[in-house]
């Protein structure tokens, strides 16, 4: 095990601060089996895991769900947040969001706000929300937190249905004076590895989404700021996971759990401790899940011998258990992977799944 | 070489903040997703933005403070500010 001295301080924190949500988008990343609203962290203890956290090198605080919103206590962890020294960040739907709320997450030093897009129209946004109405509260509540000037960022969570109104988005998130936007081509983890026949977008959309963003890019420099996430299924090499297992970032559950990432309760062989029974410097130093895959002893060929390992830590471990059944393998994305072609495969037999239902996430 | 308008305002907008990281000893820039470690240079002219006053007053303040040649100094913080501002951490009024 790594020394103390070894292990970098994580840098964010997202707070899952609930499972609750109004909307069932099929591709949450949520766990299929959610902790229910009793079991959740209460005031107290979340602004305690903030103090830790804070003191433990955290700087930027994701809070996040379910729906943030949902919990009546919003402003009052906002104002903990910053009062620990966080740098406050409000992952949201905005349904559920109320002027008056907003006014009062305003006063409590709410840093920034990402506003989460199903889709750019009513239509296709409340049927991939799973929530009728949804759309126009969400615009209702978009135009309140830009009248308030909160910083915003806009996240589209494209995919097969609705990869074909990306310009749009883009010029709403213009529209609405975002200063960043993320499109994020889903990830299939949680909820959506249900969905991967009704999701997965084809190759060709795949392609098409990458240079609609290059050209978005520089056409807005200046005035919108893009972070994509490109669809893996398609991709030669993975992503970075987490920057680094365990030497980043870290998730909390709503009852909890200290995860290294939000996916990782998919890993079966890992035990996670709860800040409820130890301190948060305890877990993230010595807890046995943020060990298991630090530095490369853990690695396999091709990774420990690959030149790219220091590039991506050999992807996703998520992945790796989902698709390779393993999770020190590498991550089947890449094309070193021995069962690369079967995630190829995979990928091609999904994407012309037409006639898949969307199966729609529950609420705990 | 990058260059700004002598009357542009350099400001840091909302949501974008200095702060003290005390753990490992240096400054950062923390703005939506982004945290920026600053350099000693790159604190010095942060530090000196207050949304008021002009580029050109920003070097001028600059080259005062750490005795240095306006001309030399003008061109490196015009390619500090416009870094940021290209990612839409600084504005340029």
């Amino acid at each position: 095990m790594p020394t103390r001295s070894e292990i970098p301080a994580p840098i964010a924190m997202l707070a899952e601060l609930t499972y609750r949500c109004p909307l069932s988008c099929p591709y949450c990343s949520n766990p299929i089996e959610m902790a229910k609203k009793e079991a959740e962290l209460d005031t107290e203890v979340w602004t305690d895991v903030f103090d830790q956290a804070a003191k433990l090198g955290v700087l930027q605080l994701h809070l996040s769900g379910g729906e943030p919103a949902s919990r009546r206590d919003l402003v009052a962890l906002v104002a903990a947040a910053r009062k620990a020294g966080l740098y406050t960040n409000l992952i949201t739907s905005a349904i559920g969001l109320t002027q008056r709320r907003l006014a009062e997450l305003d006063a409590a030093g709410l840093d920034h706000i990402q506003l989460s897009l199903q889709g750019t129209d009513a239509d296709m946004a409340d049927r991939i929300g799973g929530y009728k109405g949804g759309f126009a509260r969400k615009m209702q509540a978009a135009n309140w937190i830009v009248e308030a000037g909160f910083p915003l960022t806009l996240n589209a969570v494209v995919h097969r249905q609705n990869l074909h109104q990306l310009p749009q988005a883009i010029e709403m998130a213009v529209a609405m004076k975002a200063r960043r936007m993320e499109v994020a081509i889903v990830q299939f983890h949680g909820w959506a590895m249900l969905n991967r026949e009704a999701m997965m977008p084809t190759a060709e959309q795949a392609k098409e989404a990458s240079r609609i963003v290059q050209e978005a890019r520089a056409r807005l420099k200046g005035t919108l700021v893009i972070d994509y996430v490109p669809a893996d299924y398609h991709s030669d090499y993975p992503k970075r996971c987490m920057g680094g297992w365990g030497t980043t970032g870290l998730n909390i559950t709503p009852d909890g759990l200290a995860l290294p990432c939000h996916a990782a309760q998919t890993i079966p062989t890992l035990e996670f401790d709860n800040v409820r029974d130890k301190p948060l410097a305890d877990i993230w130093y010595e807890g046995t899940a943020f060990n298991a895959y630090r530095g490369e002893d853990w690695m396999q060929e091709p990774c420990r011998s690959c030149d790219r390992r220091k590039l991506d830590f050999g992807g996703c471990r998520c992945q790796a258990m989902a698709i390779a059944g393993d999770a020190a393998a590498t991550d089947p994305v890449c094309v070193k992977s021995p069962v690369h072609g079967k995630m190829v495969k995979m990928a091609r037999a999904f994407s012309q799944e037409d006639t898949a239902a969307l199966v729609y996430r529950k609420n705990p | 070489m990058t260059t700004v308008s002598a009357q542009a305002v350099p400001v840091i907008p909302r949501g974008v903040r200095l702060h003290e990281d005390k753990l490992r000893g240096q400054w950062v820039l923390l703005a939506p997703e982004r945290t920026i470690t600053l350099d000693p240079i790159g604190l010095a002219i942060l530090q000196e933005v207050d949304g008021l006053c002009s580029f050109q007053t920003l070097v001028e303040r600059l080259a005062a403070k750490y005795d240095a040649p306006v001309d030399q100094i003008s061109g490196d913080v015009a390619g500090f500010l416009t870094g940021l501002a290209d990612r839409r951490i600084v504005e340029l009024c």
